[in-house]
């Protein structure tokens, strides 16, 4: 089994690197930071780094008054306090405003485990989506996530970047370099398309080879840029297969289903099936667990792909 | 400004205020024309700042948390040239840089797009660490309104303020006692204010809102405490100025018609 990497470890020890490099960087937790790793940043740069307490509204406040001061806040709780408990702060005093301000969350949805339904956030994407103004980036290694730490630091206004709790495989070359809002496309010689997001993007590459040695290939496009949403890639994928999987840890509404959805309603129908989480809440258990419980498993995937195949 | 210039620029601003809403038919006249003394003072004779270039990065900001009272800020950045006066007579028209409460990227002079309640607090936070990281002296005024103080995120932002020792900020609380469907005693009874400010961590200083040497003073005040935060509490009177609307809960977001804008303007001529 190959080397699995934490994801939110490589979040905090790129920020904490990228502290010398850019000194208007400046880091927020609000009383998670020993969880999200910010607690890296902290130690190295105490004076740049604010842990705001437990008050995400005033988190993301002060966050947006950093950012009018030409500061770039790094903001970071759980994806469920980071994005729901705040919403409205998000869009009224960032977002409106077009403030560089970069929540990144981790403990996304199911990833959380334990904890269970009050603290697993799977609708973060479809409410950080609707609001004008807001990039969502997803990586699904941690090579991207150490890119894309970097890069969103680059990217002008504001940014919802995802992270997991849990530990996961590594996709790319170390020295891989991804453009923001171009997807990443990870085979390319399939009549059905996956598409997919985050976790999912590794578990779709094993649904992938377990197809192939029955013969079906597939492609796989990791998206990881949610929007702006690689709308040229996704739409020649559908025109080349017409048919396609979208796998993400989110639940069904408001997704990357609906995203890719909508694009294939408007532009380019075509059959496509989700593998995520239906219309409702998660419960305790260990994230591994959780997944297969709900559904996010290469089998599913490779159901779908099947249905796709005898469609 | 002296006293008596003070006395007339605040009538000509109030008068500004009551025509702003009387052309957009909308707008909330109560909590401006509380709010308007006290805004006069800090403008000209308190805040280091540049009409010319409004993102001048050593000026002391000013951060409008009780966003409605929009008509008071904006007549104040047209008195002090940050837009031409004309634009006062698009305020909530469409393809207007005068939005209906305060927008960052529409107007100059706006520091913050505020205007859902208890927001701006906690921006003045970030905006006064910010002034710390860089040893930048500015200072950071914040009026929030009394009933805006039932927000929660208002006592996330004193604990935060207070835990920072942000002595940069001057809070000012536009204590005017009524809201929308009351008097706040009566709706969510968000006092004793002092008490809570005091316990809070905050330095704070108690004024008539209405009074121009009061208010100075209370500015003047603010800029000798170090190591914490600064809350002026200042007694308003809502709709002050217009004898109908002072003290009436009805004129907190309605529009004059033409008789009662005539009305109003004359009482406020008459002060001059």
């Amino acid at each position: 089994m190959s080397e699995k990497y934490s994801l939110r470890k490589v979040y905090g020890k790129t920020l904490s690197e990228l502290g010398d490099k850019y000194k208007n960087i400046v880091v927020l937790d609000g009383d998670l930071s020993k969880s999200t790793k910010t607690e890296i940043f902290q130690k190295k740069f105490p004076d740049r780094f604010f842990d705001i307490g437990i008050a995400e509204a005033d988190l993301i406040g002060t966050a947006a008054g950093l950012a009018s001061c030409d500061k770039i806040p790094f903001v970071s709780s759980f994806a469920i306090f980071a994005t729901g408990k705040c919403w409205e702060q998000i869009r009224n005093t960032i977002a409106y405003s077009k403030f560089n301000v970069k929540i990144v969350a981790t403990h996304a949805c199911l990833s959380v485990g334990e904890d269970g339904a009050s603290h697993q956030n799977c609708e973060d994407i479809a409410i950080m989506n609707v609001i004008p103004n807001m990039q969502i980036i997803v990586p699904s290694d941690d090579v991207s996530t150490r890119f894309f730490t970097e890069k969103i630091a680059n990217i002008d206004g504001p940014v919802y970047m995802r992270l997991p709790r849990n530990e996961t495989e590594r996709i790319y070359c170390e020295d891989k370099e991804f453009k923001f809002g171009k997807a990443e496309i990870l085979r390319d010689d399939g009549d059905i398309t996956i598409f997919s997001i985050g976790l999912m993007t590794n578990i779709a590459l094993k649904a992938a080879y377990i197809l192939r040695q029955e013969g079906i290939k597939v492609n796989i496009v990791d998206i990881i840029t949610v929007k702006p949403i690689d709308k040229e890639t996704i739409l020649n994928f559908l025109k080349k297969t017409n048919k396609a999987v979208v796998c993400e840890e989110h639940e069904i509404n408001g997704g990357l289903t609906s995203i890719i959805s909508q694009l294939s309603a408007q532009y380019l129908p075509s059959h496509i099936e989700s593998v995520s989480i239906e219309d409702k809440f998660g419960e305790s258990g260990k994230w591994n667990e959780l997944f297969n419980e709900y559904g996010l498993t290469e089998e599913n995937i490779i159901k779908k792909v099947k249905v796709l195949q005898n469609d | 400004m002296n006293t008596d210039e003070l006395r007339l620029k605040v009538n000509e601003l109030r008068i500004a205020i009551i025509d702003m809403i009387f052309n957009a038919q909308s707008g909330h006249p109560g909590g401006s024309l509380s709010a308007i003394d006290i805004l006069t003072v800090l403008y000209n004779n308190f805040m280091k700042h540049n009409p010319q270039n409004a993102i001048w990065n050593e000026r002391d900001r000013f951060i409008l948390s009780k966003g409605h009272a929009s008509p008071a800020l904006y007549a104040i950045l047209a008195d002090q040239g940050y837009f031409p006066k004309e634009e006062l007579d698009r305020f909530r028209k469409v393809n207007s840089m005068l939005q209906g409460h305060p927008s960052y990227l529409k107007t100059p002079g706006v520091e913050a797009s505020t205007g859902s309640l208890g927001q701006g607090l906690s921006f003045a936070c970030g905006v006064a660490i910010a002034g710390k990281i860089d040893k930048m002296d500015y200072s950071v005024y914040c009026m929030i309104g009394d009933g805006e103080s039932e927000e929660g995120q208002i006592w996330e932002a004193a604990m935060n303020a207070s835990r920072f020792e942000l002595d940069n900020i001057c809070a000012i609380l536009d204590y005017n006692h009524l809201q929308i469907d009351g008097d706040i005693y009566d709706i969510k009874r968000p006092q004793p204010f002092v008490e809570k400010w005091i316990a809070f961590g905050w330095h704070v200083i108690e004024i008539n809102g209405h009074n121009f040497e009061e208010i100075s003073r209370a500015f003047e005040e603010f800029k000798t405490i170090k190591g914490k935060p600064t809350v002026i509490i200042a007694h308003t009177i809502k709709g002050k100025g217009v004898s109908f609307m002072e003290n009436n809960v009805e004129w907190h977001g309605k529009a004059p018609d033409k008789i009662q804008r005539d009305q109003a303007i004359k009482e406020l001529e008459r002060n001059v």
